[in-house]
């Protein structure tokens, strides 16, 4: 039988997979899972967003291209 | 256009020394010790530096090591963040799903992030949303964003074990997501 909710996952599921993929690598399984969710999902993706600039922000913040030498 | 002395340069870049090791040891007796033995390392060698950027790239590495080897030398002292607070319930719920797992109140939209990174006075906002973070926790997740330790050696000087260092990573991601949603994003969290 096929079982579809194998790669389903809620938004809280997806979020914590979201937020979990800054430290870890995933499983396959659930990355291919996140991928369909965020196809399907207009919240996720917004969170996603989040994230993903908070990663940014991090580098640049660790590389402190912005916060000093944007001084004049 | 002026040329900085040596002294100069040094004194310049205390003040961003000082930031960083605030932030990572919240402890202003440490951090002090931390920055000060950096600058010593360099006064012992000021004929190595070409220029500002190199000087500062140096002192930055110093600083890494001499902050590592505090935190090493305070283990006993360096509370981790307790495993008690796990039981605060699920952190997602800040968030706020409903029981079927759908968001209550969707993501704010935070735009697009090349335009918030231009911006010096967002990166003052996370400053102050990292100096909020309870000192456990900022200190943890410093040590993988500033430190760049793996998790392996965040684990191993903290003696956590690997899910409980998730679980406080997570943690200080999604409070700093709330914090800038309110701080800056302009959007409270339900």
């Amino acid at each position: 039988m096929l079982k579809l909710t194998l790669l389903r996952r809620t938004c809280k599921q997806a979020a914590a997979l979201t937020i979990a993929r800054e430290d870890r690598a995933l499983k396959l399984n659930d990355v291919v899972a996140l991928k369909l969710h965020m196809m399907a999902c207009k919240a996720c993706p917004e969170f996603e967003n989040q994230v993903l600039t908070m990663r940014a922000a991090m580098g640049k913040w660790r590389n402190d291209s912005a916060v000093e030498d944007a001084k004049p | 256009m002026t040329t900085l002395t040596f002294e100069e340069q040094l004194v310049e870049h205390r003040v961003y020394l000082m930031r960083f090791a605030r932030l990572q040891l919240r402890n202003d007796a440490w951090a002090e010790d931390a920055v000060s033995e950096t600058l010593l390392a360099a006064l012992s060698k000021p004929q190595t530096f070409g220029n500002r950027s190199q000087l500062k790239t140096w002192l930055v590495g110093i600083l890494k090591h001499k902050v590592i080897d505090l935190i090493r030398c305070h283990t006993r002292e360096v509370s981790t963040p307790d495993s008690e607070a796990d039981n605060e319930g699920d952190e997602l719920d800040r968030l706020a799903f409903k029981t079927d797992g759908h968001f209550l109140e969707p993501p704010a939209s935070w735009g697009d992030p090349h335009q918030t990174l231009q911006q010096r006075q967002f990166f003052e906002v996370l400053d102050a949303c990292m100096e909020r973070l309870p000192p456990a926790l900022g200190r943890l997740f410093l040590m993988r964003e500033w430190l760049e330790l793996s998790s392996q050696e965040v684990c191993k000087e903290l003696s956590l074990t690997p899910t409980n260092l998730y679980v406080q990573l997570h943690r200080a991601r999604l409070r700093l997501q709330e914090c800038l949603n309110i701080h800056w994003f302009g959007q409270r969290t339900p």
